[in-house]
């Protein structure tokens, strides 16, 4: 969707603010939310993503990156039938804050990895050095086809194995394993005459964002 | 940016929302404050930089390691200990006298979070995810690194699930330090790409 999640070549966000000894989480809160999600797990990557893009573009700046996902979680747990925005409304003020139980010792949880390669027949369309066009491919959900390497001419730099492909997953419509490509795109293809000289971005595309250079 | 919009009265209420939603959860049944405080002790102590730092540091001492590193990266930090998600599919880029590598996430603020830890804010700021795809080398110079005309810059903007990890270049005068004395070096920025590795003064 073209959503103000797109970022790529936006002007007007001024400059990058770094903050020096920036400590992991800002806020007791932001590390509540984040725990929370981490710890019940198998979520669906691709609509976690869609869910935060569909944030309207002024909550979406203004709620920064831990409110996004508080939001994406609520939405989440309230169509999963878990817990209604009501309830949790009702809730408010009469949660004790939760005490930190764990001394630091003896941790048992670990992070389960996800592996998103699965195993196709055909074989890639592409390969390492061929030319392509990527498609006016703007669909209404989510794609991971950023908005500035539409319509654009690069070179194949890198062949992946197939992936679960993104604009299907986030809706439901199944995994849909595609080819993932590292597609390099000179600086002047993407920004113009003005571009920077010297300068390439390299874009991780699937399989269907991409034809060959006609 | 949320910083400057945020007041006191905002954060109240967003802290109580997200206790109402763990205490609601809890009760469910559906998580437990330990696994909670477990999975946030985890980020804030046992996956950070230092992790990348081992990897690179390791990397500039041990050729046949860095070839690994290089060719099989999932493999060769496996090695070290390190992997889970946001790793499965890591690519490391190696920095060059003419090569420098940026990494960013235009779409959301994809991460390597088994060897970088969690993102910093500017990382996930739209300030960065907006330009430095556009002028790079602009922006890297208001960061603080100035990349000579003729060093190539090469951002890699991760759009799907392979994560991206800057090999930096070995600062000159490092000859004789030791393996942990040079991971004490490799800064996160330095292996996002937006700063070189620098010997302490």
């Amino acid at each position: 969707m073209n959503g103000i999640h797109d970022m790529g070549g936006m002007h007007g966000f001024g400059t990058v603010e770094v903050e020096p000894d920036e400590p992991v989480f800002h806020e007791r809160w932001e590390s509540r939310v984040f725990g929370m999600i981490q710890s019940l797990g198998g979520s669906n990557i691709d609509a976690g993503r869609h869910s935060i893009e569909r944030l309207d573009p002024v909550s979406y700046l203004e709620k920064g990156y831990y409110g996004r996902w508080l939001a994406a979680f609520e939405r989440g747990l309230s169509s999963a039938g878990v817990l209604t925005p009501a309830e949790v409304d009702a809730r408010m003020g009469s949660a004790e804050p939760t005490a930190s139980t764990a001394s630091g010792e003896g941790r048992t949880w670990r992070p389960t990895s996800r592996n998103y390669v699965r195993k196709v027949d055909a074989a890639p369309k592409f390969s390492v050095g061929q030319n392509i066009t990527t498609r006016n491919h703007q669909p209404g959900g989510h794609t991971r086809l950023p908005a500035y390497g539409r319509c654009r001419r690069g070179v194949i730099v890198r062949v992946h194995p197939a992936m679960v492909y993104p604009d299907d997953n986030a809706h439901g419509r199944g995994e849909n394993p595609q080819y993932l490509y590292t597609v390099r795109f000179d600086a002047a293809e993407l920004w113009g005459p003005g571009a920077e000289a010297n300068t390439g971005v390299h874009i991780d595309l699937f399989e269907p964002y991409l034809e060959l250079e006609a | 940016m949320s910083k400057h919009h945020d007041h006191d009265h905002e954060h109240s209420e967003i802290a109580l929302r997200v206790e109402a939603i763990e205490a609601l959860l809890t009760e469910k049944g559906l998580i437990d404050t330990k696994t909670v405080d477990e999975v946030i002790r985890f980020y804030e102590q046992d996956v950070g930089p230092l992790n990348g730092a081992k990897v690179v540091a390791r990397a500039w001492t041990d050729a046949a390691y860095k070839d690994r590193l290089l060719r099989d990266p999932g493999g060769a930090i496996a090695e070290m200990g390190f992997g889970g998600p946001e790793a499965s599919h890591l690519v490391v880029v190696e920095n060059q006298p003419r090569v420098h590598n940026v990494v960013v996430c235009t779409l959301c603020s994809c991460y390597p979070w088994a060897v970088l830890g969690l993102p910093p804010n500017w990382y996930k700021s739209p300030a960065y995810r907006s330009r430095v795809v556009r002028e790079p080398r602009y922006l890297l110079r208001e960061m603080g690194l100035d990349l000579a005309e003729d060093v190539e810059i090469r951002v890699w903007d991760s759009s799907a699930e392979v994560r991206y990890l800057v090999l930096p270049e070995r600062p000159a005068g490092t000859e004789a330090l030791t393996t942990e004395e040079l991971a004490v070096l490799v800064t996160r920025d330095a292996m996002i790409g937006t700063a070189h590795v620098k010997v302490p003064a």
